[in-house]
């Protein structure tokens, strides 16, 4: 073929791009169901090593991954609650909640307990300054392992606040927002698993379905 | 397009990789990955493997193709090919790395917005043959490489006080000696991690590259021509 002329003439042009474009959404596609089920795996063990580090070993027998119920949450947006059972019975959920930090959206990862204790919380996911409001992550600092055994009435509602606020909780030198934020989160799941405990604790039952 | 009369000489393509015509340190491209991703030695480290194979992989297509492309469409044509490259890297990592995909995840998907692979697949892979274009990607992937290491080990050093944090992440547990801290009670001085700091390295940096050039025309006032 000689390309040197055919180039050149105009309907040449947009045929030429629309071929380059059906062979990149082939490639594309192709890759796409290559990879998809390799994603969901590994997205899987994710979710279980996080699962893992909110709850104490033992405390759940059952697959957390399987056992969820789906809610509303304060916001109205769903909020997939995983359901931990110990023979059956629920013993816990674990979910996740998000409050507006300095620089975005602050994902806490939480576990509570059946009588609303928390049992643990790990930050999933942030977009804080690093050096001053990242101390937040468990890498950096224990700083979030201090809700562990924290229930709406110890502290007391009032108390649930960083120490500039009256609170108990430290906040960090030089970021106050932030550790304002997480507070916040872990105060509003609580709040959420309060109103919806009976559902939470009966749930479950849609294993696999939701 | 036609290829471009002079003979290629491959050490001048690897030579302007990597230093005459380094890509952030002489065509001043791809700033905005540089800057934000170069807060420490491993994610500079990483961002420029990233890019290099991407690079690479994009100069053999373009150049493979180059003369059944038209003029007038190229830069689309080069762009779909670019975005496709990256969307593939970005999911067979998160498929098959997904440990180094968690460290490298931010990064992929800002591969499709560095300019400099739009940038060598117009100025060079669509003027020369597939061979040539591979060696240039090589050589300007290592010149950015380079580049974000160094701007990202300098950051790290004054910002964090460690070196190569997290380099086994990247690179595998053999490379946990990387990982240093030379200074124990050094805390670190956070302006150089925060987005001023880059810019004050890469000032610093372009300076010192400037007086080095300024210095070698001084020495050899009829020498050979010099780079930009």
């Amino acid at each position: 073929m000689d390309f040197d002329t055919l180039r050149d003439q105009l309907h040449y042009q947009p045929i030429s791009l629309g071929i380059v474009a059906l062979l990149a959404s082939g490639a594309l596609s192709l890759a796409y169901s290559a990879t998809k089920d390799h994603i969901a795996a590994a997205e899987l063990r994710d979710m279980q090593t996080s699962l893992a580090q909110v709850m104490p070993a033992g405390f759940a027998d059952n697959d957390l991954l399987q056992d969820t119920v789906t809610l509303a949450g304060a916001r109205g947006q769903p909020v997939k609650v995983h359901v931990a059972k110990q023979a059956g019975a629920a013993t816990g959920a674990v979910f996740q909640v998000a409050e507006r930090g300095y620089a975005g959206d602050i994902v806490v990862l939480m576990a509570v307990d059946a009588a609303g204790r928390v049992l643990g919380a790990r930050v999933l996911k942030h977009t804080e300054t690093p050096g001053l409001g990242d101390k937040i992550e468990i890498a950096k600092a224990p700083w979030i392992e201090s809700f562990a055994g924290k229930s709406l009435a110890d502290p007391a509602p009032e108390k649930w606040g960083v120490k500039k606020d009256n609170g108990v909780f430290d906040q960090f030198a030089g970021a106050t927002i932030t550790p304002r934020a997480v507070v916040k989160a872990v105060k509003g799941g609580l709040e959420f698993f309060a109103a919806h405990r009976a559902e939470i604790l009966a749930g479950g039952k849609d294993g696999g379905k939701s | 397009m036609s290829d471009t009369g002079t003979k290629l000489d491959y050490r001048t393509i690897v030579r302007d990789g990597l230093w005459d015509n380094n890509v952030v340190f002489a065509q001043m491209l791809a700033l905005c990955p540089a800057m934000a991703v170069t807060t420490s030695g491993t994610n500079g480290l990483g961002m420029g493997l990233a890019s290099t194979a991407v690079l690479v992989v994009a100069n053999a297509l373009v150049a493979a193709i180059r003369r059944t492309v038209s003029l007038q469409v190229r830069i689309p044509v080069f762009i779909v090919l670019i975005a496709t490259l990256v969307t593939m890297v970005d999911m067979a990592l998160n498929a098959w790395l997904h440990d180094l995909y968690k460290v490298l995840g931010l990064f992929i998907a800002l591969i499709v917005v560095n300019c400099a692979i739009l940038g060598r697949a117009e100025a060079f892979a669509s003027r020369n043959a597939v061979l040539p274009s591979v060696v240039d990607g090589l050589a300007m992937g290592a010149g950015f490489t380079l580049a974000l290491t160094a701007i990202g080990l300098i950051r790290e050093f004054l910002g964090s006080g460690t070196l190569f944090a997290q380099a086994s992440q990247l690179l595998g547990p053999a490379f946990a000696f990387l990982e240093m801290r030379p200074l124990p009670d050094y805390g670190g001085a956070l302006l150089m991690i925060l987005p001023p700091g880059g810019f004050a390295v890469l000032g610093f940096l372009l300076a010192g590259k400037r007086a080095l050039a300024a210095r070698r025309a001084r020495r050899a006032p009829a020498g050979l021509p010099q780079g930009a």
